[in-house]
């Protein structure tokens, strides 16, 4: 682990405490989990605390982890995770906080702390139906004016439900429910850990 | 006195302006803009959604079809992103062309920027000689992946070629005499590098040319001086990187900040602005095709001295040689299993972020230890700064809008993704 990685969760435990549920460090970066009703107030320390000073928010989006591994999901489905920058200090920190209710995933939104977090919490509503108490203007940003449903999630097929044309006898676009056939090429398969192992080549 | 109410706008979907599919539901008092509300999704192919549908491969096509201005950069964050996960090295020749052609996908994209944006402003002619010096670049990316725009190039574990030793030659044709062709074809007779060293030479003479068109021009400054004007507690509050954040004076730079590939090794200067508008943007985005054009001369001089392998030899990630794979079963087994099943990536995740035309373009990939990304989040610079568009424009003419546009360098493939 590089010093400055060490002083990172160094600073982060002192100024965190017990708020942090878990804080990993793999790949040269740090991720830190927290629990969805310590969200908030961790992300301000994370701006606010000099020691740490994370002004600028790189990234917040949506991960859905229902189908993790191939195997059956015992935690919580929903998270966001949020990729910080520290100008000033020159480091970075990823934070996820799963949402506590697989049915109505709700988070309390950043968009105060950081404004940059508007379309990215609106993004991550739209993709995967998460939504971020807060935001004064939590609409569907990416996906078609009346669309139904958050494509993302793992349990929408990838073609989607319907599909659009130009109908010439009513001569207005309609929609209709999809033809594709769901057509898989390769199929998804995980491995033993081992396999493929870069080391062994 | 009649009641007055402000009038709504609808900017777009189609309009030159708009530099692709922007909607903008503008709300005007008399020519002044009081909100700008952009509609983005038009162009929404869920790229990370297929991405997660293919193979870790399968998904370098797409990645240069996101900020098709700058295609190269994009497969690089990608390609990166994988190769940490995988924790493999990456032949240092390899990454000589990687910040090479990153370079010239810098100087691509400027060029096109300046072009259009000078094209918004009433700038007519710029975007002729700007093209003029596309046109050899994208050669460039021709001669070396066959493809003008979407190359493929990169690679997991390298590049997926050497440079050639030939550039493609113009042929006779009623359009072009012999004489002509031949004149055409001059700096064309040797290799890649040689073609390249002599754009080099040749392009800082040509970015003079352009400030002498726009710099001092009174028009241009009286469209762009103090329009967009961002301070840079907002610049970062707003989450902006690239030229949007040095225009606004951070000396924030990705390639000396967090050094990636060997940007360590080669030597450039980061431009930064002072008052933060979009002449400030103008200024530094020129700048940053002269210190582009200064890391591609080193790396012209650095890869011709050094011969070496492009990719990784781990063949777990990378597919074998041709011939090998011919005449060894073991490679042959590597190459089947590759192109049938793909990489195995272990479990983890990253985030992989690299200065890219337009600013941070990130890569945050989760893998499960499947030959697929469990999830692959594109951050793309151009979305968070169009985010900022409202901030930006009100209490701006409606004639501005489009100098502020122009001046963020939207371009709706990694917006929408």
């Amino acid at each position: 682990m590089s010093a400055t990685l060490e002083a990172l969760s160094k600073t982060l435990n002192t100024h965190l405490g017990d708020r942090v549920k878990s804080l990993e460090v793999a790949f040269g970066e740090v991720t830190l989990e927290v629990d969805a009703a310590d969200y908030l107030p961790v992300m301000m320390s994370l701006r606010d605390e000099p020691a740490l000073a994370f002004e600028e928010l790189i990234d917040l989006c949506g991960v859905d982890y229902s189908t993790y591994a191939n195997v059956p999901r015992t935690g919580r489905r929903f998270a966001a995770v949020v990729h910080l920058l520290s100008v000033s200090r020159n480091w970075r920190l990823r934070v996820r906080a799963f949402a506590p209710d697989d049915d109505f995933p709700s988070l309390p939104s950043v968009t105060a702390i950081w404004n940059c977090a508007d379309w990215f919490e609106r993004e991550a509503f739209d993709l995967y139906g998460i939504v971020f108490p807060g935001h004064t203007d939590l609409r569907r940003i990416l996906t078609d004016y009346g669309f139904i449903g958050h494509p993302f999630r793992k349990d929408f097929p990838l073609s989607g439900y319907v599909e659009m044309r130009y109908d010439p006898d009513q001569q207005r676009v309609i929609y209709e429910p999809v033809t594709i056939e769901p057509r898989e090429v390769t199929p998804r398969i995980v491995r033993e850990s081992t396999y493929g192992n870069t080391d062994n080549a | 006195m009649p009641e007055l109410r402000n009038f709504t706008l609808n900017f777009g979907p189609q309009h030159p302006a708009a530099h692709g599919v922007l909607r903008m539901v503008l709300e005007l008092d008399g020519e002044v803009v009081m909100r700008a509300d952009p509609h983005i999704g038009l162009l929404h192919r869920a790229t990370e959604k297929l991405a997660e549908n293919k193979t870790w491969i399968q998904s370098v096509p797409y990645m240069d079809r996101l900020d098709y201005m700058s295609m190269m950069c994009n497969e690089h964050a990608y390609c990166m992103a994988i190769e940490r996960l995988l924790q493999i090295e990456v032949p240092i020749r390899a990454q000589y062309i990687r910040v090479m052609f990153d370079e010239i996908t810098r100087i691509l994209n400027h060029l096109l920027w300046v072009g259009c944006h000078g094209l918004d402003v009433g700038a007519m002619t710029m975007v002729l000689y700007a093209f003029r010096e596309r046109e050899d670049l994208v050669d460039c990316y021709e001669a070396v992946s066959g493809a003008r725009m979407h190359a493929a190039y990169y690679r997991p574990g390298g590049v997926y070629r050497d440079l050639p030793d030939s550039m493609p030659q113009y042929r006779e044709s009623k359009w072009h005499s012999a004489t002509q062709v031949k004149a055409l074809n001059e700096v064309r007779s040797g290799s890649l590098l040689d073609f390249l060293e002599d754009f080099v030479n040749r392009f800082p003479k040509l970015l003079d040319e352009y400030e002498t068109l726009l710099t001092d021009n009174r028009i241009w400054k009286q469209r762009l001086v103090d329009v967009g004007i961002v301070s840079p507690e907002r610049a970062l509050q707003r989450g902006f990187t690239g030229p949007m954040l040095r225009g606004s004076g951070i000396a924030w730079d990705l390639r000396k900040k967090q050094p990636y590939e060997v940007y360590d090794r080669v030597d450039f200067d980061i431009p930064v602005g002072v008052n933060g508008d979009s002449y400030d943007r103008y200024l530094v985005r020129m700048e940053e095709m002269r210190q582009a054009n200064r890391i591609v001369k080193q790396c012209i001089d650095w890869l011709r001295q050094n011969p070496g392998p492009v990719i990784s030899d781990n063949h777990k990630v990378a597919p074998p040689s041709r011939e090998a794979m011919k005449s060894n079963m073991e490679e042959l087994i590597h190459h089947f299993k590759l192109c049938t099943e793909g990489i195995h990536v272990p479990a983890g995740e990253v985030y992989s972020a690299v200065e890219h035309p337009k600013g941070e373009f990130g890569i945050y990939l989760v893998s499960d230890g499947a030959n697929k990304p469990y999830r692959l989040k594109i951050r793309a610079p151009g979305y968070v700064h169009l985010s900022a568009m409202n901030e930006m424009v009100c209490g701006h003419m409606l004639a501005d809008v489009v100098t502020i546009i122009g001046s963020q360098d939207v371009v709706f493939g990694e917006i929408d993704r």
